[in-house]
């Protein structure tokens, strides 16, 4: 179900288009073949798989609700800040679970996107720059998927969600390969079985047909647009082989107990099922924080979710030995006003709100930044989007300062501008 | 035994209502009560803290013991206890008129950490042997006011429990939750007696995925027949808060819904709190964008909209006198007297 937003703003009512009806669409866009410019750098990540996990809280959850609380402030609201496994480090007593689980995360409490629009803020921290008319920027996960591409016939960078699932044209310059998809929670891969009656022997001969018929064509009209046509179809393959891999019914039940038996629960299970297989990098999305009226109310249902399925995840990870090797970032468009409005709503903040990190490359139990005792400002140690991404590439081993090939032009993998947070990198 | 009540004879004049007097806070004010002299008002405030407003000295003193916010204010008949109840959980028990030093605050006699999660409402007994309290942890507790242990637990509430009545009779308790269920308890036995369905308060939201709404507030009328359930309706976005005000009447006796008031003038519009004057009439406190003390009369006609500087979060009326306190979200404490200014 597609999650209504209070402000009603355009980022959060445009639908998205059919999944596997529409895999060909938007093909417009060059093609990176998956090509470094720096060919050892993918020598190196092929001798360790590393993949993304992003929990996205969409709307906007309030910074101190969560993991920068501000107890007996007039700013602070109701609820008290608890001590977690790592000494010192005290988050919402709406996160009790998270909390056992701190020694394994990391916090950066002032990201500024100085922006409080939900679109253009979120592509700030999607992408790492600001939106511009002129120019169009990969989301993260389509430059992690060709920063990691090892030439896996599966999509590297896959959105999971409540609903049907979709597929996007986020990945700008880098091509529709790098496109995300959508998965939803419900029935597993939808449209991936053969139609009835088609046998695998008929599918096979149908598709040589296809192949033969692409090649001749290509052989005097290859461009851009014909890859991503043929590209597209060999992915609706792949993924119709390996609809097993998106069934999270096929995961024990009382592992899916333990993750919650709501739709982020299913989400972070399914997300961790699709990262075990080497999807590069997976988004799940929990909806919804933006809360202008009774906030509290609102955050207690919403992050008790939340840090059920969390805490969980980050545990199984862990267990799994899979921890390591997998960048787990907690991320949100903006935070909610320190300011308590008339309705006990907070409203949009995107000067000082926090992110969680854990996993491939952290320094775990690390808290970065400091905002001022009343939550308005930002004391300490400013993060930019910018900075973010910086930051998620070299935790998993990529040179944020390199270059895309992209058909022969050298793109920079991330806005020049932006710094690693390097007191966090392991 | 308190003294008695300030003797106030003027006759009820609700569109002559005005604000008398006031006081203002640098926190925003959450809850309001009377003392039962009717010479103090207890407020409290989001910093946490309690304040005892001498209304002749026109002086305050401070308790303090909670570490959340806290609605839940309550007294014994006697007024010599006064009990407060947080979002933090607990119960506290506090002498009523207690002093302190210069700069000191006032500490609870007794803490007890009675609920998981937040607690919402707070009652008193109306033979003040009984509190009770009612969170997010889905329960109705009983507390001996004597001794301060647990009388009696009453599980049952599916949805975080918003509100408590105690009958006159000492016999029953009500309590209504975010869903609209308001459930009849006997308190000799804990027993469920039955229960009250105010749905139409109750919104979920398909869009935003959220329950929303709840029996925020109840009240008995002075006769007994009538109960009256406050909240809110047209719940189109739960997030922003748009939505208007509505109360349910029901008949006391049937359990069935006689009437609603509404008012569709006062968009965002919330009841946090309902009183029956002895006529009929129902006081309310009305919050959201903006605040109103509404007067609706069984007729539905010849209702009245007090308007105030800023939302409504609490109100209380006055044990004898014509006239009403509130909390406003912009630190205020407002005495409205329901008749001509004087």
């Amino acid at each position: 179900m597609k999650c209504r937003y209070a402000c009603q703003s355009p980022e959060h009512i445009v639908a998205r288009r059919g999944f596997l009806g529409t895999l060909a669409a938007g093909a417009g866009g060059a093609l990176g073949l998956g090509a470094l410019v720096q060919p050892e750098a993918a020598a190196e990540i092929a001798a360790k798989k590393r993949r993304v996990l992003s929990i996205f809280l969409s709307g906007g959850v309030s910074q101190l609700e969560s993991f920068d609380p501000k107890p007996g402030t007039l700013n602070g609201g109701p609820f008290r800040a608890i001590p977690t496994s790592v000494p010192g480090t005290h988050i919402c007593e709406l996160l009790p679970k998270t909390a056992e689980q701190m020694h394994r995360i990391s916090l950066i409490r002032t990201v500024n996107t100085n922006n409080n629009d939900h679109g253009l803020s979120r592509y700030q921290v999607e992408r790492g720059h600001k939106k511009t008319p002129t120019s169009d920027f990969p989301h993260i996960g389509a430059v992690v998927a060709k920063g990691l591409d090892e030439g896996s016939s599966l999509p590297g960078h896959i959105h999971v969600s409540s609903g049907a699932g979709s597929r996007s044209s986020n990945s700008a310059y880098l091509g529709p390969k790098y496109g995300s998809i959508g998965v939803g929670t419900k029935g597993g891969l939808r449209n991936s079985e053969l139609p009835g009656g088609m046998t695998a022997t008929v599918n096979d001969q149908r598709q040589a047909f296809r192949r033969a018929t692409d090649e001749r064509f290509l052989q005097r009209r290859r461009t851009a647009e014909t890859d991503a046509y043929v590209q597209s179809h060999e992915q609706a393959l792949q993924l119709m082989n390996n609809r097993d891999i998106f069934d999270v019914t096929k995961e024990p039940e009382k592992l899916a107990e333990r993750y919650g038996q709501f739709d982020l629960g299913k989400q972070c299970l399914l997300a961790r099922r699709l990262l075990e297989n080497d999807i590069s990098f997976v988004q799940v999305s929990h909806s919804n924080y933006d809360t202008h009226a009774e906030n509290f109310n609102f955050h207690i249902e919403q992050l008790g979710e939340f840090d059920q399925a969390y805490s969980v995840l980050i545990d199984d990870l862990a267990e799994r030995g899979m921890l390591d090797s997998t960048l787990v970032v907690v991320l949100t468009e903006f935070g909610r006003t320190p300011r308590i409005n008339r309705k006990y709503g907070r409203d949009h903040w995107g000067r000082g709100f926090s992110i969680a990190l854990a996993g491939c490359g952290i320094q775990p139990g690390g808290v970065v930044g400091k905002m001022s005792d009343d939550g308005t400002d930002i004391a300490d140690r400013e993060v930019k989007p910018a900075d973010l991404f910086h930051t998620y590439l070299r935790a998993i081993g990529l040179d944020p300062t390199s270059d895309f090939d992209v058909g022969g032009r050298a793109i920079p993998m991330a806005d020049p501008t932006g710094h690693a947070v390097e007191e966090l990198l392991a | 035994m308190s003294e008695s009540p300030p003797q106030d004879n003027q006759p009820l004049e609700i569109k002559a209502s005005h604000v008398a007097r006031e006081w203002k806070h640098d926190a925003p004010m959450l809850g309001c009560r009377y003392h039962p002299d009717g010479k103090h008002v207890f407020s409290s405030s989001m910093d946490h803290s309690i304040r005892r407003w001498d209304l002749e000295k026109d002086e305050h003193a401070v308790f303090r013991g909670h570490e959340s916010w806290l609605r839940g204010i309550g007294f014994s008949p006697d007024g010599k206890q006064m009990y407060s109840a947080g979002y933090e959980g607990r119960l506290c028990f506090w002498d009523a008129m207690a002093t302190a030093g210069e700069d000191e605050a006032i500490a609870p006699l007794r803490s007890i950490e009675a609920h998981q999660g937040w607690i919402r409402w707070l009652a008193v007994s109306p033979n003040g042997k009984i509190v009770a309290t009612a969170g997010n942890d889905l329960k109705v507790k009983l507390w001996s006011t004597e001794s301060g242990e647990l009388v009696r637990d009453l599980p049952g509430h599916e949805k975080h429990i918003y509100s408590l009545m105690f009958h006159p009779n000492n016999e029953f308790l009500l309590s209504g939750d975010l869903a609209g269920v308001v459930k009849q308890w006997q308190l000799s036995d804990g027993k469920l007696l039955r229960s009250f369905d105010a749905k139409p308060l109750h919104t979920y939201h398909g869009g935003q995925q959220v329950d929303y709404g709840g029996v925020r507030c109840m009240s008995l009328s002075a006769d007994g027949k009538q109960l009256a359930f406050g909240g809110l309706h047209k719940a189109t976005n739960p997030f922003a808060g748009v939505q208007e005000p509505l109360v349910l009447v029901f008949d006391w006796e049937k359990g069935e819904q006689i009437r609603t008031h509404e008012a569709t003038e006062i968009p965002r519009g919330i009841v946090w709190r309902l009183i029956f004057e002895p006529d009929g009439m129902l006081l309310s406190g009305v919050g959201g964008e903006a605040g109103y003390v509404i007067f609706w009369n069984e007729e539905k006609t010849d209702s009245h909209k007090f308007k105030l500087p800023s939302p409504v979060l609490d109100l209380d009326r006055h044990p004898q006198n014509p006239e009403v306190v509130v909390a406003n979200h912009d630190g205020g404490l407002r005495i409205v007297r329901m008749t001509k200014p004087a």
